[in-house]
């Protein structure tokens, strides 16, 4: 049998934080950009809002703590929490709102833990988890993505929406607002509407393409790229995605099999919502997520069955922020339970 | 006022204060102080119930034999607390309903027996009844922020409720911060109670911090740690 020879010197990557997180902001990119073309100028108005008070504040709580601001503030974590969280938030939510989650995440989530690598949690999912349950209906504020409908809300609506409120004329907040596919099959299937008539329904049939939604397919799909890129580069480890989408896509198949009327297809879920963006993105944040080979695979299979389990029988539409937060919560447990045994020796029980 | 008794005063009120130092209480502390008038409810209950309280385990004091204090302290604390219970419930029905199971809770309320062991137990009945208001004080004054602080941010009003208390020539009381105020669901449900005491807590610490004005070592700054990479 041959094994593969490596001798030394053997060379790594020169990793620091800085690195890493640059790494994953390009990775962001190309599905930030879809997000920004189907959903317009809202999308764009949160990262800007999100970014300088997520700086902002950082910075304020590290000169309050007496520890070095240009440092954290360049390590680019920060800016990272600001980017999920924008991506998160609905496009025309407002500015106060995104300004709350924007405190909550960095100031309570991160800093008041300790700063980046003691926080227990991932500071962007408090932020939106802190916003959605205070404010339920201000976070229904979607638009409908380019494609169901034909333009673009103007930047100068997008921005007095946002920031006075103020609705374009002859609109309702209704008319410039849509549900997201996945709140309106969840409304629908609770209406005993089954999937594939909402599927052609005249109103909200414009929102689904073939695969998941119009739009979410496509923004999912550009996150998946990104996230492969990330493992390709070992920026992060691959048991967390991989665990987190195997779990999802088997109990989500295992019931839309069993009755396909009510339960959406594993594709949907795959290419819907937040999923890629967790996977590769939210859940593999090296802070709050599992640290040992096994704790991975149990932690990104604990998120699926959670995410499943909040988007099908759950109170809100997409069950990401809560999936990993209550997982944040195990890591602890998992880290413990799953250390690796150490080379050479024998087990000590 | 002896300066025993300014002790007294100054450990009830801020050094030993049982919510922001003691830590003792929290269940009720943070279960009722979703508004201002539950938090003044509940606080003048305990209140009441430590002045009692120690009052009478300090008269009794030569007369229980230490073998069995603890059960009579028990025994003298229920009787109380049943007392205000019955009284609450006849004069401010609706108030006892929103308290609910919190004012018969008061009883195990780890304060009260606390005191009587540590303090009433010990001292004369004047001393033991300052200590139970002092002590009781401490203790509604953080209830009363916290819920005050609660209510504000989460629904933007303050004495929202009065009436439950003071009658209804009180409902003028209620004091709205800002027309429209969209509410902030998170400070009343539970972890803005548990954020809130954290704060409360943090700024005492800061004040004392700040006060005593001795120099405290910082630790160095943490260098970032580097990432290992698989």
């Amino acid at each position: 049998m041959l094994f593969r020879k490596a001798s030394s010197p053997f060379i790594s990557a020169q990793a620091s934080v800085h690195t890493i997180m640059y790494q994953v902001l390009y990775a962001l990119i190309p599905g930030t950009l879809a997000a920004i073309y189907f959903f317009g100028w809202g999308v764009l108005i949160n990262l800007a809002i999100t970014a300088i008070i997520c700086l902002f504040s950082e910075a304020l709580v590290l000169k309050l703590r007496n520890r070095p601001i240009k440092v954290s503030l360049k390590d680019g974590s920060a800016l990272i929490t600001a980017c999920l969280l924008a991506l998160a938030l609905p496009p025309l939510v407002p500015w106060w709102l995104t300004v709350i989650a924007s405190i909550f995440a960095i100031v309570i989530a991160k800093q008041l833990y300790g700063g980046l690598g003691f926080n227990l949690f991932n500071p962007a999912m408090v932020g939106y988890i802190v916003v959605m349950i205070s404010f339920p209906r201000e976070m229904t504020y979607w638009t409908a993505p380019l494609g169901a409908v034909d333009h673009w809300l103007s930047f100068s609506d997008t921005f007095s929406v946002i920031f006075y409120g103020a609705l374009p004329d002859q609109s309702s907040i209704d008319s410039i607002t849509m549900a997201t596919p996945m709140d309106t099959l969840k409304t629908q299937i609770g209406l005993e509407n089954d999937i594939t008539s909402t599927r052609h329904h005249k109103v909200y049939g414009t929102l689904f393409s073939n695969i998941s939604g119009k739009g979410w397919q496509w923004i999912n799909l550009l996150f998946l790229l990104g996230g492969l890129w990330m493992i390709k580069m070992k920026v992060i480890d691959w048991r967390i995605p991989v665990s987190f989408l195997l779990s999802l896509l088997l109990i989500s198949n295992f019931f839309s099999v069993s009755d396909y009327a009510t339960y959406p297809s594993a594709l949907f879920h795959l290419f819907s919502g937040g999923t890629m963006l967790c996977a590769f993105f939210i859940a593999t944040d090296p802070v709050s997520a599992s640290t040992t080979p096994r704790g991975r695979w149990i932690y990104g299979a604990g998120i699926g069955v959670l995410v499943y389990t909040i988007r099908t029988w759950g109170g809100y539409p997409d069950g990401i922020a809560f999936a990993i937060i209550l997982m944040n919560m195990a890591v602890p447990l998992l880290d413990y339970y799953t250390q690796p045994k150490t080379y050479g020796k024998a087990d000590t029980e | 006022m002896t300066s025993e008794q300014q002790t007294i005063v100054k450990n009830g009120l801020w050094t030993n204060n049982v919510a922001l130092v003691q830590l003792l209480g929290l269940c009720p502390l943070l279960a009722v102080t979703s508004s201002l008038i539950n938090g003044l409810g509940l606080g003048l209950a305990t209140l009441m119930t430590l002045v009692l309280s120690n009052s009478f385990v300090s008269i009794i004091r030569h007369w229980t034999r230490p073998e069995v204090r603890i059960p009579i302290f028990v025994l003298i604390i229920a009787s109380i607390v049943t007392a205000i219970e019955l009284a609450m419930n006849a004069w401010f029905h609706e108030l006892f309903l929103v308290l609910g199971i919190f004012i018969p809770l008061i009883v195990t309320n780890c304060s009260i027996i606390a005191r009587a062991e540590a303090f009433a137990s010990r001292n004369s009945v004047l001393d033991s009844a300052l200590d139970g208001f002092m002590m009781g004080l401490g203790f509604l004054l953080v209830l009363v922020l916290l819920g005050g602080l609660r209510e504000l941010i989460g629904q933007g009003t303050l004495f929202a409720n009065a009436h439950l208390m003071f009658g209804s020539a009180a409902e003028g009381l209620e004091f709205t911060l800002i027309k429209d105020y969209p509410g902030f669901l998170l400070a009343i449900l539970p972890p803005g109670a548990f954020i809130g005491l954290g704060l409360l807590i943090a700024i005492k610490n800061s004040i004392e911090k700040h006060k005593s004005k001795q120099t405290i070592r910082v630790s160095p700054p943490v260098k970032p740690a580097e990432v290992a990479v698989q």
